[in-house]
C-alpha cells in the first residue's frame, strides 16, 4: 500500500545504530574540543584564534547533529528541514548584519 | 489516527518529522537574536561589558550541558532495548545535568547584575540576557519534557516499544545543546578574543 | 450524523459528543476546525470595516474631526491588525484546515488536537488584542509598531506585541502540522507532482510561516522587553538601534505578504481550470513560480526599508532583487490567461471573483514594480500610493481569491449551492466599490496625502479632497455588497439548492464525497494514479482530445457499505486544546502589564494544559492504547483513536 519514497525500513532507526561506546567516544572528541575552546581564553593563538573557535564549532555542531541526533542515518528529509533552517538563518542574518554595519546618512 | 511508519508517505514517524520541522524554525529564533548580540558587543553605554564574562566558570556548565547530550543519547538507547530501569536512570542524569546547567547560569546572571550589568544597561547587557536567558528557558522547558518522560514511563504511559518518544524529545535537548555550542564560541570566546585580546 | 461508540477509560475520559455546543468545542475534525476559522473571520472582518468606515469617514473631507487623533491612530493601526493577521491569514487556514486532507485523500491532519489548539489560540489572541480598547487603549503605533515610538508607553504597543505574538503561536504549529500532513499523509499513488496546486500553494505558505514568524516573534519580544521590562534594544539614548526594529521586523512582514496571496493563488488555480473544462496550463511552472516567490520573497525585504538610512549599495541590492520577483509572478499570471485561452469558459460567481482576482491583483503588482525603483520610492513612500497597492494586491488579489475560493466550496460543505443572481450582484458591487475606494488614492497618494494622518490637510487642494470622497463613497458601496454577502450566506445555508456531491464537475479529491463532506471523508482512501485525478476518473480522451464522460461508477465514494477491512480511526474529540490556550490571557495579560505574578499563573496553566493533553487516554489502534486490539474486518466508521 506504502507509496512513493517509503524506504524499506520498519521503525525510524537506520540500519546503522551507534553502539554506546561509541557514543561515548564520541563524547571524548567533543570534551577534547572543548577544552581546545577554552584553551584559548589562557594561550595566545594570534590571528588563528578566532577562525579556530568557529571550526571548532562547527565541528561539535556536526558531531552533535550527525550523531547524537541520529541524521547521519536517517532519512535525509530530517538533514534538509534543519540545514534549510540553519541556510536561512545565516543568510539573511548575515545581510542584516552586513547592512546595519554599513549603513550611512541617507543620501537622498 | 496511527502514527505507524508503514501507513505514513513517507515512512517516517509524523512525530519525528514535526519535531524537525519545529527546530528548523528555532534556528530563525535563536539566530535573531544572536545577530542582535553581535550587533550591540560595543554597545555598552559605560556599563560592563564582555570583559565581565568569566570564561572558566562558563567553560564547566558549557561543559556539563555537552555531556547531558551524552546522557540523553545513551537513555534512548537503553529504551530501544526496552531496558526501561536503564532508560529512566539516563534520562534523570540528563535533567540532572540540565539542572546543574541552569544553576550555573543563575548564578553567573547574579554576579554581572551585582556587578552592574542589568537589563536596562544598555543595548549589549539587554541582548545577552535575552538571548540566553531564552536559552535557559528552553532548557528549562527541557528538564520539564525529561521529568514527564521518567514519570510517564513509571505509569506506563511511555512505553518501550515506543522509543520515538524518547527519540524525539531527545531531538530537541540536543538542539538546545547544539544552540549553545555556538552561544558559547559566538558570545562568549569569540568575543573576549576580538574585543579584550 | 455519524455514530460515536467509543468506550473510554481512564480516569479522565475523553469526551464523545461530535455535535451541539459541546461537539465544537471540543472538535479536532479539521473540517468544524475549518468553518470555526472562517466564522471567527467573519466578525473580525466586519471589525476591521467598522474600522475603516471611520477612518473613511474622517477622511471624507479635509479638516474634520469626527475622531480624535488618538482614536484615528488606534483605529487605522487595528484595521490593519486586524485585516492582516485576524482576517487575511485565518481565512487561508480555513482552507488549508479544510481542504488539505481532501485533497491529498487523508482523513484528518496530522496532529488533530493541535490543530485544534490553532483555533482556539487565534480566537483568543483576537480577543486579546481588542480587549486593548478597554485596558488602556488599542495599539495605535501602526501594524508595523516601529520602534522608539512603539516602546513608549504611549503607543499601547504592549498588546501589539504580545497579542501578535499569541497569534504567531497559533499560526506556527498549524504550520508544522499542515507541512507534516502534506509532506506525510498523501494517499498512495499521490507522488509531488500530483498534488492539487493548491496543495503545493499551501506547502509553500507554511514553509514561509515556519521560517518567518520566528523572526517577528524575536522583534516583539524585544519590542515588549524594551516597552515593559526597561530592555535597550531600541533606545537610541543607550545606542540602541531602531533601524534593527525594521529588519527583524521586514524580515518577516515581507515574507508574510506571499504568506497572504500564496493561498488565494492556489485557489484560484483550482478554480479556473474548473471553469474554463482545461487543465492548468503549465502546471509545473506554476508550482515552480509559486516555490521562487516564496524563496526570493526572504530577499527582498529592505525595499520597505529605503528611506532608513540603509545605504546606496543596500538600497541597489535590494530594488534588484525586488524586481526580480516579479518575473515569477509574471509567469503565474500569463499562465492564469492562458489556462482560460481557448477554453468552454462558464461565468459562474467563484470565476467572476477568479478573474477579478488575476486583473486587481495584476494592477497592484504593477504599482508595486514602481515602488522598486528606489527615487520613485522615496517620493510614495508614506503616502496614499503605497496605501493603493496593497490594499489593490490584498484586497483586490488575495481577498477576491478567498471569496472566490468560498462561493466554489460552499457547495462541499453545505451541500447547498449560494444563489448565483445574489453572488453576481455581490462580485459586481465589490468590484465597483473595491476601486472607487482604492483607485483614487493612487492619485492622491502622487500629489502629497500622507498615510496615518488623522486629518486630510486642506492645503493639498480640492482635487484630494474629491479623491478622499470618492474613497469613502466607495466604502459605502463595499459595506451594501458585503451585506449583500452575508444575506446570500446565510439564506444559501438555510434554503440553497442542494449541490450533490460535484456541482461544478471539478477535478481534484475532495469533489468525490458527498456533499456535506462525511466525518470521516472517504469511505475508501482513493488511489491516486494522475494528477486531477477526479478528472481522470470521469472522463476519458477521444481521439480530438475532448473529453468523454466514463460509465458511472468509478467516480464517486458512496458506498458505505463496501467491503473494506480497515477500521476506520477517526481523531477523538478533546477539551484540553481548548482549556490550555485559555492560559494565553493570564500569561498575555502579564507580558503588558509586567506582571510576573500574572506571568507565572499562565506558564503554569498553559503547563498543566499541555499535560492534560499528554495523558488524557487515546483509543484503540493508537500505538498508544494500553491494549491489544486486532482490527476487524467489515465496513464501520467510529469515532475512536487519538
Amino acid at each position: 500500500m506504502s507509496t512513493t519514497d517509503a524506504p524499506d525500513q520498519t521503525e525510524s532507526e537506520g540500519h546503522a545504530h551507534p553502539t554506546p561506546k561509541q557514543y561515548v567516544n564520541i563524547a571524548i572528541v567533543l570534551a577534547v574540543l572543548t577544552a581546545l575552546e577554552v584553551s584559548t581564553y589562557f594561550l595566545d593563538f594570534g590571528t588563528i584564534a578566532i577562525p579556530m573557535l568557529v571550526v571548532l564549532m562547527v565541528v561539535k555542531f556536526l558531531y552533535v547533529a550527525g550523531w547524537f541526533m541520529h541524521l547521519k542515518f536517517d532519512s535525509p528529509i530530517f538533514s534538509r528541514l534543519m540545514y534549510t533552517g540553519l541556510a536561512f538563518a545565516l543568510v539573511l542574518y548575515a545581510v542584516m548584519a552586513i547592512v546595519t554595519l554599513f549603513d550611512h546618512a541617507p543620501t537622498i | 489516527m496511527s502514527t505507524d511508519v508503514a501507513t505514513t508517505t513517507l515512512g517516517i514517524d509524523h512525530r519525528k518529522l514535526g519535531m524537525w520541522t519545529f527546530l528548523g524554525s528555532e534556528f530563525l529564533f535563536f539566530g535573531a537574536f544572536v545577530s542582535a548580540y553581535l550587533l550591540y558587543l560595543d554597545t555598552t553605554a559605560g556599563g560592563p561589558g564582555v570583559e565581565i564574562f568569566d570564561i572558566p566558570f562558563t567553560s564547566i556548565s558549557s561543559f556539563v550541558l555537552l555531556m547531558s547530550s551524552l546522557t540523553m543519547v545513551l537513555a534512548h538507547h537503553a529504551h530501544t532495548k526496552g531496558d526501561m530501569r536503564r532508560m529512566r536512570m539516563w534520562i534523570l542524569a540528563t535533567a540532572g545535568q540540565g539542572a546543574v546547567f541552569l544553576g550555573g547560569q543563575v548564578f553567573e546572571f547574579n554576579v554581572f547584575f551585582r556587578e552592574g550589568l542589568e537589563l536596562s544597561t544598555s543595548p549589549f547587557a539587554s541582548s545577552f540576557y535575552v538571548l540566553t536567558g531564552f536559552h535557559g528557558l528552553h532548557v528549562f522547558v527541557g528538564i520539564l519534557l525529561l521529568s514527564s518522560l521518567y514519570v510517564l514511563s513509571l505509569t506506563g504511559k511511555i512505553k518501550p516499544n515506543q522509543d520515538v518518544k524518547t527519540e524525539m524529545i531527545g531531538l530537541y535537548w540536543h538542539f538546545v545543546d547544539i544552540i549553545w555550542v555556538v552561544i558559547f564560541t559566538v558570545v562568549y570566546l569569540i568575543p573576549e578574543i576580538a574585543v579584550i585580546g | 450524523m455519524s455514530s460515536t461508540t467509543t468506550e473510554r477509560k481512564g480516569y479522565s475520559g475523553r469526551p464523545r459528543k461530535l455535535d451541539g455546543f459541546t461537539g465544537w468545542l471540543t472538535t479536532t475534525d479539521h473540517k468544524k476546525i475549518g468553518i470555526m476559522y472562517f466564522l471567527t473571520v467573519l466578525v473580525f472582518f466586519a471589525l476591521g470595516g467598522f474600522e475603516s468606515g471611520f477612518i473613511r469617514w474622517q477622511l471624507a473631507q479635509a479638516e474634520q474631526s469626527v475622531l480624535t487623533e488618538e482614536i484615528y491612530n488606534q483605529f487605522f493601526t487595528m484595521h490593519g491588525i486586524t485585516m492582516v493577521f485576524l482576517v487575511v491569514m485565518p481565512l487561508s487556514a480555513a482552507f488549508f484546515n479544510y481542504l488539505i486532507p481532501l485533497m491529498i485523500g487523508a482523513r484528518d491532519v496530522a496532529f488533530p488536537r493541535l490543530n485544534a489548539f490553532s483555533y482556539w489560540a487565534y480566537l483568543f489572541g483576537g480577543l486579546f488584542l481588542y480587549s486593548s480598547f478597554a485596558l488602556g487603549g488599542a495599539p495605535n503605533g501602526s501594524w508595523v509598531g516601529y520602534a522608539p515610538l512603539s516602546t513608549d508607553a504611549v503607543s499601547n504597543m504592549a498588546f501589539y506585541a504580545v497579542g501578535i505574538n499569541i497569534l504567531g503561536v497559533s499560526s506556527l504549529a498549524a504550520a508544522v502540522n499542515f507541512i507534516v500532513t502534506i509532506l506525510n499523509m498523501r494517499a498512495p499513488g499521490m507522488t509531488f507532482m500530483r498534488m492539487p496546486v493548491f496543495i503545493w500553494m499551501a506547502l509553500v505558505t507554511n514553509f514561509l510561516l515556519l521560517f518567518a514568524l520566528p523572526i517577528i516573534a524575536v522583534a516583539l519580544f524585544m519590542l515588549n522587553i524594551d516597552a515593559v521590562f526597561g530592555g535597550q534594544f531600541f533606545e537610541p539614548a543607550t545606542g540602541g538601534d531602531p533601524v534593527l526594529y525594521q529588519h527583524l521586523f521586514w524580515l518577516f512582514g515581507h515574507p508574510e505578504v506571499y504568506i497572504m496571496i500564496l493561498p488565494a493563488m492556489g485557489i484560484i488555480s483550482e478554480i479556473l481550470p474548473v471553469n474554463a473544462r482545461k487543465p492548468l496550463f503549465g502546471y509545473a511552472a506554476v508550482v515552480f513560480a509559486g516555490a521562487a516567490i516564496g524563496f526570493i520573497g526572504f530577499g527582498v525585504w529592505a525595499h520597505h526599508m529605503f528611506t532608513s538610512a540603509i545605504g546606496p549599495v543596500a538600497r541597489s541590492a535590494f530594488a534588484l532583487s525586488t524586481m526580480f520577483i516579479a518575473v515569477p509572478t509574471g509567469i503565474k499570471i500569463f499562465n492564469w490567461v492562458f489556462t482560460m485561452w481557448g477554453g468552454k469558459l462558464r461565468f459562474n460567481t467563484p470565476m467572476l471573483f477568479s478573474i477579478g482576482f488575476v486583473s486587481m491583483f495584476t494592477i497592484g503588482g504593477l504599482s508595486g514594480v514602481t515602488h522598486a525603483i528606489v527615487p520613485h520610492n522615496a517620493q510614495q513612500h508614506d503616502t496614499y500610493y503605497v496605501v493603493a497597492h496593497f490594499h489593490y494586491v490584498l484586497f483586490g488579489g488575495a481577498l477576491f481569491g478567498l471569496i472566490a475560493g468560498i462561493y466554489f466550496w460552499f457547495p462541499k460543505v453545505t451541500g447547498k449551492m449560494m444563489s448565483e443572481k445574489l453572488g453576481k450582484l455581490h462580485f459586481w458591487t465589490w468590484l465597483l466599490g473595491f476601486n472607487l475606494t482604492f483607485g483614487p488614492m493612487h492619485l492622491s497618494g502622487l500629489l502629497g496625502q500622507p498615510r496615518r494622518t488623522a486629518v486630510l490637510p486642506g492645503e493639498l487642494g480640492a482635487t484630494v479632497e474629491l479623491y478622499n470622497l470618492l474613497s469613502s463613497l466607495g466604502f459605502v458601496v463595499l459595506f451594501g455588497s458585503a451585506l449583500v454577502f452575508l444575506y446570500n450566506l446565510i439564506t444559501s445555508v438555510k434554503r440553497g439548492e442542494a449541490a450533490g456531491d460535484d456541482p461544478w464537475d471539478a477535478r481534484t479529491l475532495e469533489w468525490i464525497t458527498p456533499s456535506p463532506t462525511p466525518y470521516e471523508n472517504f469511505h475508501v482512501i482513493p488511489t491516486v494514479t494522475h494528477r486531477d485525478e477526479f478528472w481522470h476518473r470521469k472522463y476519458a480522451e477521444d481521439e480530438a482530445g475532448r473529453a468523454i464522460p466514463v460509465p458511472a461508477g468509478a467516480s464517486e465514494d458512496h458506498d458505505a457499505a463496501a467491503d473494506h477491512d480497515e477500521h476506520i480511526h477517526m481523531p477523538d474529540p478533546s477539551y484540553w486544546p481548548l482549556v490550555q490556550t485559555l492560559g494565553f490571557f493570564p500569561f498575555g495579560y502579564g507580558l503588558v502589564f509586567g506582571n510576573f505574578w500574572l506571568i507565572g499563573v499562565g506558564l503554569a496553566w498553559l503547563v498543566i494544559g499541555l499535560y492534560g493533553w499528554i495523558i488524557e487516554p487515546v483509543a484503540e489502534g493508537d500505538d498508544d492504547d494500553p491494549e491489544d486490539h486486532t482490527p476487524t474486518s467489515g465496513a464501520r466508521a467510529t469515532a475512536t483513536a487519538h
